[in-house]
């Protein structure tokens, strides 16, 4: 095969990784608005905890991302 | 179709000679930095030059900031965490800046350069390794050996935990990096859409109606993705240094 279409595949590859970091995301703040609605009163004080949790899923997402970057621009 | 990435790239500015064959020059990042550096200023110091007891609208805002990053700071690292809000405040309002700067159309976006991102998250990481330790002594290393972890299971607990503590300046940087990037480099795609469909006259130029709308679109989404990840950067190092104060979890 040819390196440059190898790349390609590659970078496309890498990005499903993607997919698990939106689900990861996704579960936490439908847990999270889930949780809201029961109790409404709870919910202000548990929004930093989603938003951290949001970032740390998030962040392995962008991890795969830059692996698919890194093929595309700088390999 | 124009390359999306062009926008990344660093121009030369003021060449300012060289240091031992490396090249220093004061390039368009530089000045995007200055430039985020002069507008906080400004607008800290002139919406709080009244003072009233009954705040103006500016002042509001600039309260409002500092309220925001206060009480996250308060909440996860404690009162003693305080002593570190100038740091958590100058790294939310530069990034907040920066990332809001670089939405506004031909603007450099500061922080989807990584080295800008690293050097942040590093001045984060190495805050609290050097606190930690000054405080804590050896105690600091109880970080990576949480208590009440059954003793049979405690080196691979440590492995994980030192490589999770290692992979934090990596994750932080690319996060926000990440983000940025991904998110110009999405605008500029759908913005090239727009210039490669009006090229086929009338038909064309209608149908560039859709990708102009996701545009518009988008650009709003990215002024809440913005906003979200300065917030998430101040979040997490205020969770970082809560680590530095309280090592002991």
């Amino acid at each position: 095969m040819d390196a440059e279409a190898a790349k390609l595949i590659g970078a496309g590859i890498a990005c499903i990784g993607m997919g698990g970091a939106a689900m990861g995301v996704g579960n936490i703040f439908g847990n999270y608005v889930a949780g809201a609605l029961r109790n409404p009163s709870a919910a202000a004080g548990q929004f930093t905890n989603a938003l951290i949790g949001a970032a740390l899923a998030e962040g392995l997402g962008i991890f795969s991302l830059v692996v698919a970057l890194i093929l595309l621009f700088v390999a | 179709m124009a390359d999306p990435i062009v926008q990344f790239r660093i121009k030369e500015i003021f060449p300012l000679g060289e240091v031992g064959g490396v090249e220093f020059a004061l390039t368009n990042s530089a000045v995007y930095m200055f430039a985020v550096i002069a507008l906080i200023s400004v607008f800290l110091i002139a919406s709080t030059s009244g003072r009233g007891l009954v705040p103006t609208r500016w002042q509001s805002v600039a309260e409002m900031l500092y309220e925001l990053v206060a009480s996250t700071l308060r909440n996860t690292a404690g009162t003693e965490g305080m002593k570190f809000f100038p740091l958590v405040f100058s790294l939310f309002t530069f990034v907040l800046f920066a990332n809001f700067i670089g939405l506004f159309p031909y603007f450099f976006t500061v922080t989807s350069q990584i080295i800008v991102t690293f050097a942040l998250a590093m001045l984060v990481i190495l805050t609290v390794i050097i606190y930690g330790f000054m405080r804590n002594g050896a105690g600091f290393l109880k970080l990576f050996a949480p208590s009440g972890v059954p003793a049979a299971i405690l080196p691979v607990i440590v492995v994980i935990e030192i490589l999770s503590f290692l992979s934090r300046p990596i994750s932080l940087s690319l996060r926000l990096f990440g983000n940025m990037l991904a998110g110009h480099i999405v605008l500029k795609v759908f913005a090239g859409f727009i210039v490669s469909l009006s090229a086929y006259g009338i038909g064309g130029m209608l149908g560039a109606v859709l990708p102009f709308g996701m545009t518009v679109a988008l650009t709003a989404l990215e002024f809440l993705v913005a906003f979200l990840q300065a917030y998430v950067f101040t979040i997490l190092t205020c969770v970082y240094l809560n680590d530095a104060i309280h090592p002991s979890h």
